[in-house]
C-alpha cells in the first residue's frame, strides 16, 4: 500500500545513499501488528534518537463502513451493529443510539427501563476501565493487575449474560426502553459485586500507585492542557485529567442520570498519573451510582409504546453521552423511511486519538507507548 | 586405583587446589549438570509463582502440574528451524550466544557451595566472576552487531550500556565487602572461600556488619545484579511491548534457549557472589551463636526436612488431584516424585550424609530465595524507561557504593586500631 | 403515559403521506411543513381517547440575541435558525459559513468542535451538507452549523479555529469527495491512499469496491 504521507517511509528518500547510520534521525514504524497499540493501530515515529520529533497516525485497517451500512438497515435492525464500535463498552454504545433514536421519535422511555439503563451503563463503564487498567500497566511492564482486573471484570460479564446472554457486545437495550426485565436476583447479584469489586478498586491502587517506579514512568509524561483538550475536542477523562470538570451525565443529563448523586473527579496536571488517578475514582463513583440505581428501581414497564416498524419524522438529532472513552455523539438524520438517512458516530477514541501527536512530541519513545494506552483506544471505534 | 580415585575424597580442599584433575572434571560436570537442572526448575518455577501471583494456575497439563514442562519447552526449541538472517555476520551470529553460555558458565567455576565443594578456589575468585560476567556484555553486543538490523542493534547496544553502567556498582559493593574480611585477620582476601571463612571467623555476616553499612552495601549489589541480569524492573532491552525489540530478536530455536540459558545462570552466579559476600555462603544460621553438638545435629536436619516436606506437599497433591482415568499417569508420576523425595529425604537424615551436603544445601536455600525475589521482582514492578534506568546506575548506586566503601574504610580502620589503642595504653 | 403511544401509533400511519412529500431536509426551512403538521395531526387521530397525545416534535424558529445579529448582518445568508427536540441549528450560506463559525468561536465562545461531518442529499443542486456541532463550555450549550456545498466546491476549513477539526475534515473527504480550503493535511484517512470513490455518498452502493484497489493489493478478484 502506498503511502503519500508527510513523513518519509526511509531514510533513502531523505537523503540516498545514506545509512540509517548517517543521519540523526530514524523513522521507524510501529504497528499495525504490535503488542501494545490495542489493536490495529500503526504509528510512524520520527525519532531523533531516543526523542520523538514527530508521529503520524495510519487508520483504517478496521474500517468496516458502519456508517454506510447504518443508510441500509432498518432502525432497529441497526442497534447490533452499534455494540461492535466500542467492542469493549458495548452497552453505551446501545445507550446513545437508542436514545438518539428515541428523541427523534418524541418516546419517554419509562423510568424502570432507564434505571437499568444506568446500572447496566455503569457496570459497562467498570469494565471498561478495567480492561484500561489491565492493558495500561500491562505496557507499562507491570504483568500482575491485568489479571486481577480482569478476574473482577468475569464477574460484570455474567451479569451482562444472565442479563441479555452475551458477555461483551451485548445488544442489551431496544428503541423505546428494555427488551428484557431485571432477572429474578439482578439486584442480589449487582449488589454483591458492586461490594467485591469496591476493595478490589483499592487493591489495583496498592500494586500501582504509590510504586514509584510507576509513578516515574506516568508523571509528567504525555501532558495535554485543558485548553488544548478543548482546542482538539479530546473529552471524557481526557478531559477530566486536565482539570476541566465535565461530564456529559452532569452537563446534559440523560436517561435520568439526574437521578442520582455522584461526583466528577478531575485531575491537575494533565498527565498519565492524573488520568489514570480520575478513571479509579470514576470506578468508584460508577459503583455509587449502581448501588443508587438498584435500591431505587422502580416498577413499571419496560418499553414505551413504539410501533413495529419505526418510522421517526423528518429531521435530525445530535445525541451525546457519556462514554468510558470520552463523549460519544450520535448524529442521526431521518428522512421519514423505514432505515436513517445518515447516521454519523462521533468517537471519542478517533477524536481523542488526534491528540497524540502533540501529546508525544519531545519525549521518548518508550512514552508513546504509555501514551496510547492512556488515551484508552479502542480500533473498532476510531475506524467504525 | 582405588587409592587414585577415592584417595580426594579425604582431603579438606577443592579438586583444583588439591590438583586433582580426575575430581575437577567430575565437578565441572557435575556443577553444569547442577546448573542446568537449576535453570530448568528455575523456568518451571518462574512460570508457576508467577502464575500463582497472577491468580491463575500456570501450566498444569505437561507432567503432574506442569513439572515436565521445562522439558516439552527445550525440546520445541530444539525442534524449531534455524533460522539464520541472510545478511547477518554468520560466524558472528553463531558464536555469540555461544559465547554468552560459554561466560556464563565459566562464572560457576569458583562459586563455593562448601567447605570443600567449589570447582576451585582462587584467590582471586570475586575478581574473577566479576570479570567473566564482565564478558557477557561483549557477547551481547556481538549478537546485536551481527543480526544486521537496526532494532536489534540498538537494542543490544541499550542492553550494553546498562549492563556496564550497573557493573561499576555492583564492583565497589564488591569492594566493600572485601574490605570487611580484613577485619580480624589484618589481611584481607579475594578467595570466595576465605570470605566465607571470614563472615564465620568475624561471628556474623557481612550483610549485618558495622550495620547499616554492610547492608546498604548488600542492597546495592541486590539492585546492581537485577540490572546486570537484564531482569525486571530492568528489562526494558528485552520487553515486548517496547519499540525496539532486543538483541534476541533474529534468534530462534536451539540459539535462543542458549541466551535463555546464560541469563537464568547468569542470574544464579551472581546471587551467588551476592550469598557467598553477604550472607554467609554456605554457613548455617548462627553458627556461632548457637554452636555446640546438639545445634549442629539439628541445623543438619535442614535438608532432610526440606525434602520430606516437599515430598509430604507432592503426596497431598497426589491426593488433591483428581482420580480420573486420564489423569493417572500424572498422579502416578508425582506420586514417584514424592516416594524418590522421601527416600532422599530419609537418606539426608543418616549423618554422613547429611554432614556432606549440609553446605551445599544451606547455600543452595540462600541462592533459591534470591532467585524467588527475581520472580517476585518481575511479577510486581513496571518497566523503567531507559533514561530512568542509566539515572539510577550512574545517579543513585554508584555515589552510593562510593560512600559506602569509603565509610566501610574508614569505620573499618577505626575498629583496626582500636585494639591497638587500647593496648598501648 | 400508556395511550398517548397508541396515539402516536395512529398518527405516525396517517402523517405517512405528509413526511414522503418532504423527504429529508430540503433547501431551507425543514421544519415549516412539520410546524404546519402538528397542529393537524391530533385533530385528526380518534377523538374518542381521553388523555391528549404527545405532541409530535417539530422545529421551532430560534429567535435569540445571536440570530438576530447575524440576520441582521447577512440577510439572506442566514439561511433558518430553529429549534428542532430541543436542539438549536442555524443553517447558513456556504459563502459565509467560515465567518459565522469565526463570529460563534471568537465572540460567543463555543470553544469546543465537538463534531464535524457531513450529509449527501444527491438531488439537491447542492448536495453536501456540512455539519458542525459546537459546544460552549461556559454557557453548556451546543449548536449546530450547516451549511450546503455544490459538487466541486470547497468548504472552508475550521481548522484554525479547532485545531481538532483536522481528522474530521479528513474524513468527510475520505467519505464523501469534499475538499476543504486551507487544510494543512487533506488526504484520507480510514480508506487506504490510493482508493478511488467515495463510499457514503448516496450513489455509492453499498456492496460497491474499489476493484482495482484489491486486485492490485490483495492479489484477489472482488467478490462483491
Amino acid at each position: 500500500m502506498t503511502q503519500n504521507n508527510k513523513f518519509y517511509e526511509s531514510v533513502e528518500e531523505v537523503a540516498p545513499g545514506r545509512t540509517f547510520l548517517d543521519s540523526s534521525e530514524l523513522v521507524i514504524n510501529m504497528g499495525p501488528q504490535h503488542p501494545s497499540t490495542h489493536g490495529v493501530l500503526r504509528v510512524i515515529l520520527k525519532l531523533d534518537g531516543e526523542k520523538v520529533l514527530g508521529l503520524d497516525c495510519v487508520i483504517g485497517y478496521l474500517h468496516r463502513g458502519v456508517e454506510k451500512i447504518a443508510e441500509n438497515r432498518t432502525w432497529a435492525q441497526f442497534n447490533p451493529y452499534v455494540d461492535r464500535l466500542d467492542y469493549v463498552a458495548a452497552v453505551s454504545n446501545g445507550l446513545g443510539y437508542c436514545l438518539a433514536v428515541e428523541k427523534l421519535l418524541a418516546v419517554e422511555v419509562p423510568k424502570r427501563a432507564q434505571y437499568l439503563r444506568v446500572i447496566l451503563t455503569e457496570l459497562n463503564r467498570l469494565a471498561s476501565h478495567q480492561v484500561w487498567l489491565g492493558t495500561h500497566v500491562l505496557d507499562i511492564g507491570a504483568v500482575t493487575p491485568l489479571f486481577y482486573a480482569f478476574r473482577d471484570r468475569e464477574l460484570i460479564l455474567e451479569v451482562f449474560e444472565k442479563y441479555c446472554g452475551a458477555r461483551l457486545t451485548t445488544h442489551a437495550f431496544r428503541i423505546g426502553g428494555c427488551r428484557w426485565d431485571a432477572y429474578e436476583g439482578f439486584a442480589e447479584e449487582v449488589r454483591k459485586t458492586c461490594d467485591f469489586i469496591v476493595p478490589k478498586i483499592a487493591e489495583y491502587g496498592e500494586l500501582i500507585t504509590g510504586n514509584r517506579i510507576w509513578v516515574e514512568r506516568t508523571k509528567g509524561v504525555g501532558v495535554l492542557s485543558g485548553d488544548d483538550c478543548k482546542a482538539l475536542g479530546v473529552t471524557g477523562p481526557m478531559l477530566r485529567g486536565a482539570g476541566v470538570r465535565w461530564d456529559v451525565r452532569k452537563a446534559q443529563p440523560y436517561s435520568s442520570y439526574d437521578d442520582f448523586e455522584f461526583d466528577i473527579p478531575i485531575g491537575a496536571a494533565g498527565d498519565t498519573f492524573d488520568r489514570y488517578m480520575v478513571r479509579l475514582e470514576e470506578m468508584r463513583q460508577s459503583i455509587r451510582i449502581i448501588r443508587q440505581a438498584v435500591d431505587g428501581l422502580p416498577e413499571g414497564p419496560l418499553m414505551a409504546k413504539v410501533p413495529k416498524m419505526l418510522k421517526p419524522p423528518a429531521g435530525e438529532v445530535y445525541q451525546n453521552i457519556e462514554a468510558p472513552k470520552g463523549e460519544l455523539g450520535y448524529y442521526v438524520v431521518s428522512d421519514g423511511g423505514p432505515q436513517p438517512y445518515r447516521v454519523r458516530v462521533r468517537p471519542p477514541s478517533f477524536i481523542n486519538l488526534q491528540a497524540l501527536e502533540k501529546m508525544v512530541k519531545g519525549q521518548l519513545v518508550a512514552d508513546v507507548v504509555a501514551v496510547i494506552g492512556t488515551l484508552d483506544i479502542v480500533l473498532g471505534e476510531v475506524d467504525r | 586405583m582405588k587409592q587414585a580415585l577415592f584417595g580426594y575424597l579425604q582431603s579438606k580442599v577443592t579438586p583444583g587446589e588439591a590438583g586433582d584433575m580426575l575430581w575437577a572434571t567430575i565437578y565441572v560436570l557435575l556443577v553444569f549438570a547442577g546448573v542446568a537442572l537449576a535453570v530448568l526448575f528455575m523456568n518451571w518455577f518462574e512460570r508457576k509463582v508467577m502464575a500463582h501471583m497472577q491468580v491463575r494456575m500456570g501450566p498444569m497439563r505437561v507432567g503432574p502440574h506442569g513439572l515436565l514442562q521445562p522439558i516439552a519447552d527445550a525440546l520445541k526449541l530444539l525442534l524449531k528451524e534455524d533460522v539464520m538472517p541472510e545478511k547477518s555476520d554468520k560466524l558472528v551470529f553463531w558464536f555469540a550466544p555461544v559465547a554468552v553460555c560459554m561466560t556464563a558458565f565459566t562464572a560457576m567455576l569458583v562459586v563455593p557451595f562448601g567447605r570443600a565443594h567449589a570447582i576451585t578456589d582462587m584467590n582471586i575468585g570475586v575478581v574473577f566472576m566479576l570479570g567473566v560476567s564482565s564478558l557477557s556484555v561483549l557477547s551481547i553486543m556481538m549478537a546485536g552487531w551481527s543480526s544486521n538490523s537496526h532494532y536489534p542493534l540498538l537494542g543490544g547496544l541499550r542492553a550494553g550500556a546498562q549492563m556496564v553502567s550497573y557493573e561499576i556498582a555492583m564492583g565497589l559493593a564488591v569492594v566493600s565487602a572485601v574490605m570487611l574480611t580484613s577485619m580480624s585477620t589484618g589481611t584481607g582476601s579475594l578467595s570466595m572461600m576465605e570470605i566465607v571463612n571470614q563472615q564465620f571467623q568475624q561471628g556474623r555476616w557481612f550483610a549485618f556488619s558495622f550495620f547499616p553499612l554492610g547492608f546498604i552495601g548488600f542492597v546495592v549489589f541486590a539492585i546492581a545484579m537485577v540490572a546486570e541480569t537484564n531482569r525486571a524492573p530492568f528489562d526494558l532491552p528485552e520487553a515486548e511491548s517496547e519499540l525496539v525489540a532486543g538483541y534476541m530478536t533474529e534468534y530462534s530455536g536451539f540459539r535462543w534457549s542458549l541466551f535463555f540459558l546464560s541469563e537464568y545462570t547468569a542470574m544464579i552466579a551472581v546471587s551467588s557472589i551476592a550469598v557467598t559476600l553477604w550472607l554467609g555462603g554456605w554457613l548455617r544460621p548462627f553458627p556461632n551463636l548457637l554452636s555446640g553438638h546438639r545445634w549442629d545435629l539439628a541445623f543438619s536436619w535442614g535438608p532432610a526436612f526440606v525434602a520430606l516436606a516437599t515430598a509430604a506437599l507432592c503426596f497431598f497433591y497426589v491426593i488433591k488431584m483428581s482420580s480420573i482415568r486420564a489423569m493417572r499417569l500424572n498422579r502416578l508420576g508425582l506420586a514417584a516424585l514424592a516416594a524418590v523425595l522421601g527416600a532422599l529425604g530419609l537418606l539426608m537424615l543418616l549423618p554422613p550424609v547429611a554432614s556432606r551436603i549440609q553446605d551445599i544445601f544451606w547455600f543452595s536455600i540462600k541462592v533459591a530465595g534470591f532467585m524467588y525475589l527475581y520472580v517476585w521482582y518481575r511479577t510486581t514492578f513496571p518497566r523503567y524507561r531507559f533514561d530512568q534506568l542509566m539515572k539510577i546506575g550512574w545517579k543513585v548506586l554508584l555515589p552510593v557504593s562510593l560512600g559506602v566503601v569509603v565509610l566501610t574504610a574508614l569505620v573499618g580502620v577505626r575498629h583496626e586500631l582500636l585494639p591497638l589503642v587500647w593496648r598501648v595504653r | 403515559m400508556a395511550d398517548a403511544p397508541e396515539e402516536k401509533k395512529l398518527e405516525q400511519t396517517e402523517t405517512k403521506p405528509e413526511t414522503s412529500s418532504a423527504p429529508g431536509a430540503p433547501e431551507a426551512a425543514s421544519a415549516a411543513p412539520a410546524t404546519a403538521l402538528a397542529p393537524a395531526a391530533p385533530a385528526a387521530a380518534a377523538p374518542a381517547l381521553p388523555t391528549p397525545p404527545a405532541p409530535k416534535p417539530a422545529a421551532k424558529p430560534w429567535e435569540c440575541e445571536l440570530t438576530q445579529r447575524l440576520k441582521h448582518v447577512y440577510g439572506s445568508g442566514l439561511r433558518d435558525a430553529a429549534e428542532y427536540v430541543g436542539q438549536k441549528y442555524i443553517a447558513v450560506d456556504g459563502s459565509i459559513a467560515h465567518e459565522v463559525l469565526r463570529i460563534l468561536h471568537d465572540d460567543e465562545g463555543y470553544d469546543m468542535l465537538s463534531d464535524l461531518t457531513c450529509v449527501h442529499w444527491p438531488k439537491d443542486e447542492r448536495p453536501f451538507e456540512v455539519v458542525w456541532i459546537l459546544y460552549c463550555f461556559a454557557k453548556n450549550t451546543y449548536v449546530r452549523v450547516k451549511a450546503r456545498y455544490a459538487e466541486g466546491e470547497e468548504a472552508p476549513t475550521a481548522t484554525n479555529l479547532w485545531p481538532g477539526a483536522n481528522w474530521m475534515e479528513r474524513e468527510v473527504f475520505d467519505m464523501f469527495g469534499l475538499r476543504f480550503a486551507g487544510h494543512p493535511d487533506l488526504r484520507r484517512i480510514l480508506l487506504p491512499e490510493d482508493w478511488q470513490g467515495h463510499p457514503l455518498r448516496k450513489d455509492y452502493d453499498i456492496r460497491q469496491q474499489d476493484n482495482e484497489w484489491v486486485r492490485k493489493n490483495l492479489g484477489i478478484e472482488s467478490g462483491q
